[in-house]
């Protein structure tokens, strides 16, 4: 089953987003690459390879897409990548999808089997679903 | 560039930002997030814990240089951590061993090929160049002044303290600068009237490089 890469820069953040995941799809491997490596707020580059390693482990080859929130959380994304295996690469696919959304709705498609193209662009197309309530109010 | 040099320049930079980090982080605080002395200060002290541990002085310069770029990658968070860590091994990873001849490249063209490495580092991971308001406005003038230098004959500790000089001179310049890069983007046209963090960060940086020259190093003609 696809795994799930969290990156933010508060791993408090990211408890609470595992939690929503959990409920939506339990199946599902999830890492969280939160804070630094001290645990201050902040992105890690080698705890996000750190991280991807397990899941791909956990994905027993059907591999992981990374969810990512602010700023240096996709430089430390990127640095992790070059420096990962290049079948730890074709294995990842890296979403700019929100991170909140992207990671529930990946979650949900990666739960039903679906391969890792399929739940990247799950994560991808969470930017597109409306947030706030559609049609005429009643 | 000598072990020794490497090695008082990465210290002399961790005792610099420990010193200069309130400014720094309220440097930070007007147009970012208000850490970026902090977590340079706790990355910095952690390269210094570092080079105390591992006796690091057996090591080369580039060696030095390029694991102290990996203890920044893991600690310092922000997108400082992740440009300088990889900043500085591209710089480490542009210094030739000893053993590999590096006698026959000019002091000075050493330090030039890795300060470039360094830049190209920068520019390329954030996507950014000069006028975008950020530690390449500092670094970019340093590396124009390294290079303007070579091959004149100036010595190493001239040429040096000249691009100590230009990193200042940019930082000042980026006080009008609208940023476009970074957390300070968010702002827009706010984040005009103050000085950038990064740029600070990097003209200190630059500064010790300049000052923790050895003397046997500095008279070298570039």
């Amino acid at each position: 089953m696809v795994g799930l890469v969290l990156v933010a820069h508060s791993p408090v953040l990211l408890a609470g987003l595992r939690a929503m995941v959990a409920q939506a799809a339990p199946a599902v491997p999830v890492g969280e690459a939160g804070g630094t490596a001290v645990g201050a707020l902040g992105t890690s580059a080698p705890k996000v390879l750190d991280v991807l390693r397990e899941v791909l482990a956990a994905s027993a080859g059907d591999g992981a897409v990374i969810l990512i929130d602010l700023g240096s959380a996709a430089l430390a994304v990127e640095i992790a990548l070059e420096e990962a295996t290049a079948e730890e690469r074709r294995l990842t696919r890296l979403s700019g999808g929100p991170i909140v959304e992207g990671a529930v709705l990946a979650a949900v498609e990666a739960a039903s089997g679906a391969p890792l193209d399929d739940v990247a662009r799950a994560a991808d197309g969470a930017a597109g679903v409306p947030k706030l309530p559609q049609g005429d109010a009643a | 560039m000598s072990a020794q040099w490497a090695q008082a320049w990465l210290r002399a930079s961790a005792a610099v930002v420990h010193d200069r980090s309130t400014w720094l982080t309220e440097l930070d605080a007007a147009i970012g997030d208000g850490d970026h002395g902090i977590n340079l200060d706790r990355g910095f002290g952690l390269v210094v814990a570092r080079l105390d541990a591992q006796e690091a002085q057996l090591l080369p310069a580039g060696v030095v240089l390029a694991e102290a770029g990996r203890v920044m990658l893991g600690s310092v968070g922000g997108a400082s951590g992740a440009l300088y860590g990889r900043a500085l091994a591209r710089a480490g990873a542009a210094i030739p061993e000893p053993e590999a001849g590096a006698g026959e490249v000019p002091p000075l063209e050493v330090i030039v090929r890795a300060f470039e490495a360094a830049v190209e580092a920068i520019a390329a991971l954030g996507r950014s160049g000069p006028g975008d308001k950020t530690m390449l406005d500092a670094l970019v003038p340093a590396l124009g002044a390294l290079r303007a230098s070579a091959g004149t004959g100036t010595n190493l500790g001239e040429a040096l303290a000249r691009a100590a000089q230009a990193a200042e001179a940019g930082l000042e310049a980026t006080r009008p600068l609208v940023a476009r890069r970074g957390r300070a983007s968010y702002l827009g046209e706010r984040s005009a009237g103050h000085l950038d963090p990064g740029a600070a960060s990097s003209a200190l940086l630059v500064r010790a490089l300049a000052e923790t020259c050895p003397a046997a190093e500095r008279v070298s003609a570039g």
